[in-house]
């Protein structure tokens, strides 16, 4: 078994060697930049021998994620990573493999979608799954990425629902850093073979797909709800647990800088980087501003984030995504969020960084100088 | 057909599909010649009513139904996850309509074909879309009355086994339960062959076709002596046999027994029997071919 070691990795290569020490059984994967290097090192794994994975290259990403849900309910640990137009066209699978209850763990780089065609950061991709039964995680850096893969399969495994783990093009997929990697040894007591009792098997006899009544198709729901429910608690669990096997936890919500803050910054993935540098610039300046980052998207840590954002006058969203007609996902999730508690904060909803747009840390110091001197827009508004 | 009894039934009685339907019994002998060491990949088709709703199923095996154009596919991930844990010898079967078959479902077949997943992929070809009405799919031919062509099918009916054969996949033949040895004999050999292996199965649909309750039998039978729908085998894309090689009716008393072709002209009748002629041509043109008779 090889030492754990701290290797420069870029996000994408970090997410490949999360994929190689979960020992997947079965990856179908196709290529779309930016997520290339994530199949290519892989692809690279297998051809030295370090991954005994059966690696499926299919057509599309269709068949891609077409080929996972079974693979999964056949009793297989699977992997796969896509992006943007390829996440689109695996929408109705993403349905249909959360309905199945397959426990697939896909990478997702954040980009674009088009048109018009463009490669730059931008959340609308995945967000736009949100309705689709998939945990959702989003992360900030390629150690994060790197620690969420794991610990999303075992959150995964524990709640039989598929499980996504996003992060940005370029700013994380392609930025490097030094990654602690663990070692295939620590990975595997983390992570124990995936066994599950009910799988596709001659010797079971258990099928999978066809027809339902109504009450048994809306039974099938409020068990996804629960087992969504269930995640959330799950998820505390594998952070709590790698942070006693590695020493690096990261939260559902993170809270950075929030002590006595009257204004929070809200926002996803790598936007949270930026944020950090402002909110210094802030404190510096005597400014009580904080970051509250939000990891996991799905299921929704609804009370975690009433929680860090309890007492705070101004909180202020940064969407890199946009739903035309509504404005800022994450602004409205927040909202909702929010909605119906006692003083609640007063939310100010800014598109910035949509379509990859640099957000540099003194424009984020300016849209919170800003926004705590007015009243908050119902809308979004474009920053 | 004292063979038969030697397969224990694999499909059981009291299933949904109408009397008289000839793809419940095609998938009957497909079935029991699996045996139960076999997973089934059902897309939504007259098929996946005949196998059941849940919690039941009229399959003694296991059936997974994907999504009408991922069948491929998803028999490929199936496929991988078996061989990765051990259950390699486990048979992956796709029973699929036309429509998942030639048309939505083409790109992830020819997917599959070209990386040579190891199942056997039956296409039970009814010749449209039986199951949301008789709409026209590829494999409707030349001039049938669907519910959206109600003037007749302007195009030709799609080669799907020349399509596959031409990935060079080790097996690709059609059959049909009007001559019922020869596909029996194909179901074995497709069984006993790893690789992609495609079996294309004519299927006369009593309520699609027009047909009487009793009148699948003789359709199924009329198609290939007729030399609409021929019998033959495909290996390795190149390897082209006949299996029936007589052409002893003309087109039209196969369009007599099936209502899809009413009201056709005798020109019409004329244009489709000059379509069939040529394709037997072309078939026989392949036969020779591989046997050496047309080298330069
Ligand atoms: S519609 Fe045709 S193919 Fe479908 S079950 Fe009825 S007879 Fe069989």
């Amino acid at each position: 078994m090889n030492p754990s070691a701290t290797l420069l990795l870029n996000g994408n290569h970090a997410v490949s060697w999360a994929a190689r020490l979960a020992r997947p059984q079965v990856v179908p994967v196709y290529p779309i930049t930016p997520q290339t290097p994530i199949l290519e090192q892989i692809t690279e794994f297998h051809a030295r021998g370090e991954m005994q994975a059966e690696i499926l290259t299919p057509e599309s990403e269709h068949s891609v994620l077409a080929a996972c849900v079974p693979a999964s309910l056949a009793g297989a640990r699977v992997f796969t990573a896509t992006a943007s137009q390829g996440l689109l066209l695996m929408h109705e699978v993403l349905h249909y493999a959360a309905g199945a209850r397959a426990p697939i763990v896909m990478a997702n780089v954040n980009r674009t979608v088009a048109s018009p065609w463009a490669f730059w950061p931008d959340q609308t991709d995945s967000l736009a799954q949100r309705d689709t039964g998939w945990i959702q995680y989003y992360s900030e850096s390629p150690q994060e990425s790197l620690d969420s893969v794991l610990q999303a399969f075992r959150v995964a495994e524990r709640v039989r629902l598929p499980a996504m783990v996003n992060h940005d093009a370029f700013y994380v997929s392609h930025s490097l850093e030094a990654v602690a990697v663990p070692s295939q040894d620590e990975v595997d007591g983390f992570l124990p073979p995936y066994a599950p009792a009910q799988r596709l098997d001659a010797t079971i006899g258990a099928s999978w797909g066809n027809v339902v009544t109504q009450d048994m198709f809306c039974r099938h729901r409020q068990e996804m709800q629960q087992a969504m429910d269930d995640a959330l608690l799950a998820a505390q669990e594998a952070d709590r647990a790698w942070g006693e096997l590695t020493g690096r936890t990261w939260g559902l919500v993170e809270r950075y800088r929030c002590d006595g803050a009257v204004a929070v910054v809200v926002a996803l993935g790598s936007m949270c980087g930026t944020a950090r540098e402002a909110v210094d610039q802030l404190r510096a300046a005597g400014r009580a501003v904080g970051l509250v980052k939000l990891r996991l998207f799905r299921p929704f840590p609804l009370q975690a984030l009433r929680a860090a954002l309890h007492g705070v006058r101004d909180v202020v969203v940064l969407d890199r995504n946009h739903s035309p007609g509504l404005g800022g996902i994450l602004n409205q999730e927040v909202r909702a969020a929010l909605y119906g508690i006692e003083s609640p904060p007063r939310v100010h909803g800014l598109l910035a960084g949509v379509g990859g747009v640099n957000v540099p840390p003194q424009h984020i110091v300016k849209l919170v100088q800003d926004a705590v001197c007015r009243a908050p827009s119902p809308q979004s508004t474009w920053a | 057909m004292q063979d038969l009894d030697n397969h224990p039934a694999m499909l059981c009685s009291g299933h949904a599909a109408c009397p008289g339907c000839m793809e419940a019994l095609s998938a009957r002998h497909v079935l029991a010649r699996m045996g139960p060491d076999t997973i089934a990949v059902i897309p939504p088709s007259c098929m996946a009513i005949i196998a059941g709703p849940q919690p039941y199923s009229s399959l003694k095996i296991p059936v997974y139904q994907p999504t009408l154009e991922a069948s491929a596919a998803a028999a490929s991930g199936i496929r991988r996850a078996l061989n990765a844990t051990g259950r390699g010898q486990t048979q992956v079967l796709v029973l699929a309509g036309d429509g998942g078959t030639y048309d939505i479902g083409l790109q992830a077949l020819s997917s599959a074909a070209e990386r040579n997943e190891d199942m056997l992929y039956v296409c039970l070809d009814n010749e449209g879309y039986m199951n949301t009405g008789a709409q026209k799919s590829s494999s409707t031919p030349l001039y049938a009355r669907t519910s959206s062509t109600p003037a007749g099918k302007l195009s030709r009916k799609k080669n799907l086994t020349a399509i596959i054969a031409a990935h060079g996949v080790p097996y690709t033949a059609t059959a049909s339960v009007g001559f019922m040895p020869d596909m029996l004999r194909k179901i074995d050999k497709a069984k006993a062959m790893r690789g992609f292996r495609l079996l294309t199965l004519l299927v006369p649909c009593v309520d699609g076709w027009g047909l009487p309750d009793d009148g699948g039998l003789r359709a199924a039978r009329y198609a290939v002596e007729c030399g609409a729908f021929p019998l033959y085998e495909v290996e390795h894309g190149t390897r082209y046999t006949v299996n029936h090689r007589e052409r002893t009716r003309p087109v039209a008393e196969y369009l007599a027994v099936q209502k899809r072709y009413r009201g056709m002209s005798a020109d019409e009748t004329a244009r489709l029997q000059a379509e069939v002629d040529a394709g037997w041509d072309w078939l026989m043109r392949l036969e020779g071919r591989e046997a050496g008779q047309f080298a330069p």
